[in-house]
């Protein structure tokens, strides 16, 4: 029997059929592999907070980025993070799980008026302590974040940044190592006001030798993710300014 | 008896010539100028869409006769997104850093027409293991264009074959660095594939006139 496959009624029924079918296969298969996917997402958290404050295992040469191994993160980062401080208002508390804390939410809670907790993670290497804090932004296509560790004088010692649907060999080159390892050594502060890193389109000085001018050289045809950058620092820089002010040393 | 029937290897060939995807259907070439600055996003993605494009002609090949035709485009948008999703649910849970490689394809893979227009051209009227042959036959065909122009726009663009520099150091000036050449930062910016690509096309179509629509 052939079927009549141009009547309305059969049109609906496939059209409402395939919706099920389709409907309970992906919901099927995000609720089996969920707790997969969530393990792997909080050790890769982990490994980009230790990557910003340079626990990772990058070469001496300007190669990939290489992150401590999963099997190994989560005693590395019990280790080297040794206080994970949650900031909500004038109170500062301190929360293991921080480091789970969506910023994306917290900045949505942030502007529909709510209350908001913000992460800052304290790590430790080599006697040196390593202030982190987490950023959101959008890039061209999408979000954009990362991590910057910062020292006592509010000098970058190393960030992260990673993106979600950036443009492959233009704007997605922000997760190079050859534009994140330009952020060291930077200074978010000009003078004693917060001016954060602006990712800048000829300042000259593409090798990055001047460290005290806040900018950064710019990726070519990566304008915009490039000012989504630049943006998400300044704004990361203005949430926590409170808070950094308390700890920076005079 | 060969594995494949003569009528059955042209499919696989003949993308790769003179009914390429791109130069001669012109499928394809939003994706042919997105992500062709690096040679290592052209073969990600030309081997992404060889996936996505076999799978989804055989799926659609099988449901070929009860698709109704009134909503049939919107019947193929959902089988490609399902399987692109799926194969990035799995790898998202088993193979996490591949997965991050490959998260910024998704969009593109589901919006490509070569897809579409493979489902619509060649899936909907033939069976599924013709539907295949033609799928990996026109992905072939997608990703060499797509991996001569990523060769070329890497080279001149930034120097380096899969990131790896092969003129030389360009801020030590070494290599051909050292003769005074520089990148031309003209090439790693979208218009330039399509002047890469229209090479292609105009030298394809220089050596088989037989390819030049008259007017």
């Amino acid at each position: 029997m052939a079927l009549k496959t141009d009547s309305n009624v059969y049109t609906v029924v496939f059209a409402a059929v395939m919706v099920v079918v389709v409907g309970s296969i992906l919901a099927f298969l995000a609720s089996f592999l969920s707790p997969n996917i969530k393990e792997n997402e909080r050790f890769e958290k982990q490994q980009n907070i230790l990557y910003a404050m340079g626990v990772n295992e990058n070469g001496d040469d300007a190669g990939s980025v290489n992150f401590i191994p999963t099997d190994v993160v989560e005693n590395e980062f019990a280790s080297y993070i040794k206080e994970q401080l949650v900031i909500q208002g004038d109170k500062i508390t301190e929360d293991n799980e921080a480091y789970l804390i969506d910023l994306k939410k917290q900045l949505a809670a942030m502007k529909k008026g709510e209350d908001y907790k913000l992460p800052v993670f304290i790590g430790e290497k080599d006697g040196e302590k390593f202030y982190i804090v987490p950023m959101y932004g959008k890039g061209l296509w999408d979000a954009i974040w990362g991590f910057i560790a910062l020292d006592d004088t509010m000098t970058v010692q190393g960030v992260y940044f990673d993106h979600k649907g950036e443009t492959p060999g233009l704007g997605a080159n922000i997760k190079m190592r050859y534009f994140m390892d330009d952020f060291k050594g930077e200074t978010i502060l000009d003078g004693t006001k917060y001016a954060g890193i602006s990712v800048a389109k000829g300042n000259n000085d593409p090798l990055n030798k001047t460290k005290d001018d806040n900018e950064v050289d710019a990726l070519a045809g990566a304008t915009i993710t490039g000012n989504g950058v630049s943006a998400m620092i300044s704004e990361t820089v203005k949430l926590y300014k409170p808070y950094l002010e308390t700890i920076r040393v005079k | 008896m060969a594995l494949l029937s003569k009528k059955d290897t042209n499919l696989i060939t003949d993308p790769l010539a003179d009914n390429n995807p791109i130069t001669i259907q012109v499928l394809g070439i939003c994706s042919a100028l997105a992500i062709t600055a690096e040679l290592k996003a052209s073969l990600v993605m030309a081997v992404s869409v060889m996936f996505v494009l076999g799978a989804g002609n055989v799926v659609i090949s099988l449901m070929r006769n009860i698709i109704p035709s009134k909503i049939r485009i919107i019947v193929q948008l959902i089988v490609v997104a399902t399987l692109v999703i799926i194969v990035d649910q799995v790898l998202k849970a088993f193979a996490y850093e591949l997965s991050k490689t490959l998260a910024v394809f998704v969009g593109l893979i589901i919006t490509n027409c070569i897809i579409m227009g493979r489902f619509e051209a060649f899936a909907l009227a033939n069976g599924p293991w013709r539907s295949f042959l033609d799928g990996i036959g026109n992905s072939l065909g997608y990703g060499v264009i797509l991996i001569i122009v990523g060769f070329f726009r890497e080279l001149l663009g930034s120097g380096t074959l899969f990131g790896i520099p092969v003129l030389g150091d360009q801020i030590e000036k070494t290599g051909l660095y050292a003769t005074g050449y520089e990148n031309n930062g003209f090439m790693i910016i979208p218009p330039a594939a399509l002047i890469v690509v229209g090479i292609i096309i105009w030298v394809q179509r220089s050596r088989n006139p037989a390819l030049v629509e008259e007017n």
